[in-house]
């Protein structure tokens, strides 16, 4: 059983701290690291993967520090998020170069297994510089995957596929984490990793923001106020009838914007609320656009919270 | 050594348009080399200027350069480099295997073309060819190992490299003559200078300072770029 412990490790680069005093578990089965793009999941992942060395703290790999410890290599599978990987050669000659490097005993027989396991049999004879985004990852995949890891790493790797190819990756995944391997991919949406992830890590500005069961944290999520910004033909109408019921909490009028700023508590419920409001008082509604819907405020209140 | 990073390695040298590119620098030298002997009285007094100046003094270190950095720094680049290291390997296998295609490839690119454009110049008179040839040998080692090294410390290897053998070696060792003391350049001629006949070929440096030297630099070059290779760091990507 493979388990990953990050304890109490932040990194910084400068004056700039990209990972803030973060202790996390990861074991078998599937994790997702989420959280909005520049939070720190690149740096925990090299510093995982053992391209990067901690500030302070310590990640280690069933208790053996992974930092310049080449032998860890051997458990462990790393899908980088960049691409570049030997455009001139084929993807068999790629994930063969693999095996030998990790010393395999019967490298054609792991390249094949590896290049069957995310079906690129089809393609393995050409060059790896003339594929697509998604072919690449796959490729990337086989590679990792080629010695058996009990650890697989994996950087954004959904970036730039296709629904078909995500569906598929997404699939592939699930059974490594049933396997009893442990997975770790990180991702900056959400839908991704609720698809996938039953156990999520949150990072949110360097910081841990949350970890545990998805279901429960999606639920803080969705539990937060909603923020919305609303215009209509007559703002002041439709602010005393929205204000009479109970689903909106607080309305502001923002002279600047002149725009209702509307906070309401369930999402549902203002849904249904707002156009029937307005139709029936006979307001015409020019915009509505939800102020805090990006996953940064979503991750934000997460923080708060 | 590691023959899967070996062939690796010398594909990503030799099979793109860099290898159409390294074959143009001999080629020069060949061509320089014809001219001179068709047109001269006596080509082999063009000998110390096109061999040991053009050859030895110019081509061979830019050639170095290109070789030496293209054997690794494009991978540290682009990134790739991780699938190498994401390896239990050991970093110094990486790194000399890496620096035994650089040698040979520098060794086919400007030693070999040095010898024979020595042997069109002065045939084996004075055993000038062979001394030349010797010099581009282990300089080209020494060069090959240096510029291997910078190919891992710093993203400006080119640009270092160049400064180092144009600025350093060529202009700054014109006028100061203390500096050609550290010059692999010097080390290299001054290996070549005992093999030829006796004033043939000119140093300025010792061969009891330059032997050592020489094996200084390719041995320490190696063992740092080895330490550094096991410390790369993928930094500030996000």
């Amino acid at each position: 059983m493979a388990v990953i412990t990050i304890d109490r490790v932040s990194r910084w680069f400068g004056n700039v701290v990209a990972v803030n005093d973060v202790s996390m578990q990861i074991g078998p089965g599937v994790t997702g690291l989420l959280g909005p793009n520049g939070a720190g999941k690149s740096t925990l992942i090299h510093m995982m993967s053992g391209f990067l060395p901690p500030s302070a703290g310590e990640v280690a790999l069933d208790g053996v520090p992974i930092w310049r410890n080449q032998e860890a290599y051997r458990a462990i599978g790393l899908v980088p998020e960049r691409e570049s990987m030997y455009d001139y050669l084929t993807s068999w000659e790629f994930v063969l170069a693999n095996a030998e490097l990790h010393g395999l005993a019967d490298p054609a027989a792991a390249a094949r297994r590896a290049l069957a396991l995310v079906e690129m049999e089809y393609a393995q004879d050409r060059k790896t510089g003339t594929y697509s985004k998604g072919m690449k990852q796959r490729v990337k995949m086989a590679s990792a995957l080629v010695h058996d890891p009990a650890v697989l790493l994996l950087d954004e790797p959904f970036n730039g596929m296709d629904p078909r190819q995500r569906l598929q990756l997404m699939e592939l995944l699930r059974r490594f984490g049933a396997e009893g391997r442990t997975v770790l991919f990180s991702s900056h949406i959400l839908e991704e990793v609720e698809q996938l992830a039953r156990h999520i890590e949150v990072v949110v500005a360097g910081r841990h923001a949350a970890s545990g069961d998805f279901r429960k944290i999606r639920r803080l999520m969705t539990n937060r106020p909603h923020r919305y910004l609303v215009r209509s033909s007559d703002d002041r109408r439709l602010a005393a009838a929205l204000i009479a019921d109970g689903s909106t909490t607080g309305i502001e009028f923002d002279g600047q914007e002149r725009a209702l700023r509307i906070q309401a508590v369930d999402f549902q419920g203002f849904t249904t609320l707002l156009p029937r409001v307005a139709r029936d008082a006979g307001i015409r509604l020019y915009t509505v656009s939800p102020a805090d819907e990006s996953l940064e405020s979503v991750f934000s209140y997460l923080v708060a919270s | 050594m590691n023959v899967t990073v070996a062939r690796l390695t010398a594909r990503g040298l030799l099979g793109r348009r860099r290898g159409i590119l390294l074959l143009v620098v001999p080629a020069l030298l060949l061509l320089v080399a014809v001219i001179a002997r068709l047109t001269a009285d006596t080509p082999e007094d063009l000998a110390a200027t096109v061999v040991g100046r053009l050859g030895l003094g110019t081509l061979l270190p830019i050639l170095s350069l290109v070789v030496g950095t293209g054997v690794i720094a494009t991978e540290i680049e682009d990134g790739s480099i991780v699938y190498l290291l994401s390896k239990p390997l050991p970093r110094h296998s990486i790194v000399t295997t890496k620096l035994a295609v650089a040698v040979f490839a520098t060794w086919l690119l400007s030693a070999l073309p040095i010898l024979v454009a020595g042997l069109l110049l002065c045939g084996t008179r004075d055993g000038v060819a062979v001394a030349y040839t010797v010099g581009a040998l282990v300089s080209g080692a020494a060069y090959s190992a240096l510029f291997l090294l910078l190919g891992v410390v710093t993203k400006h290897a080119v640009v270092a490299g160049l400064g180092y053998a144009l600025v350093w070696e060529s202009l700054v060792g014109n006028f100061v003559p203390g500096a050609r003391t550290l010059s692999v350049q010097q080390w290299g001629l001054a290996v070549a200078k005992p093999l030829a006949v006796e004033g043939a070929i000119a140093a300025d440096v010792a061969l009891e300072v330059a032997a050592p030297m020489l094996a200084l630099v390719a041995v320490a070059a190696t063992v740092l770029a080895a330490v550094r290779l096991g410390g790369l760091t993928l930094a500030g990507e996000e």
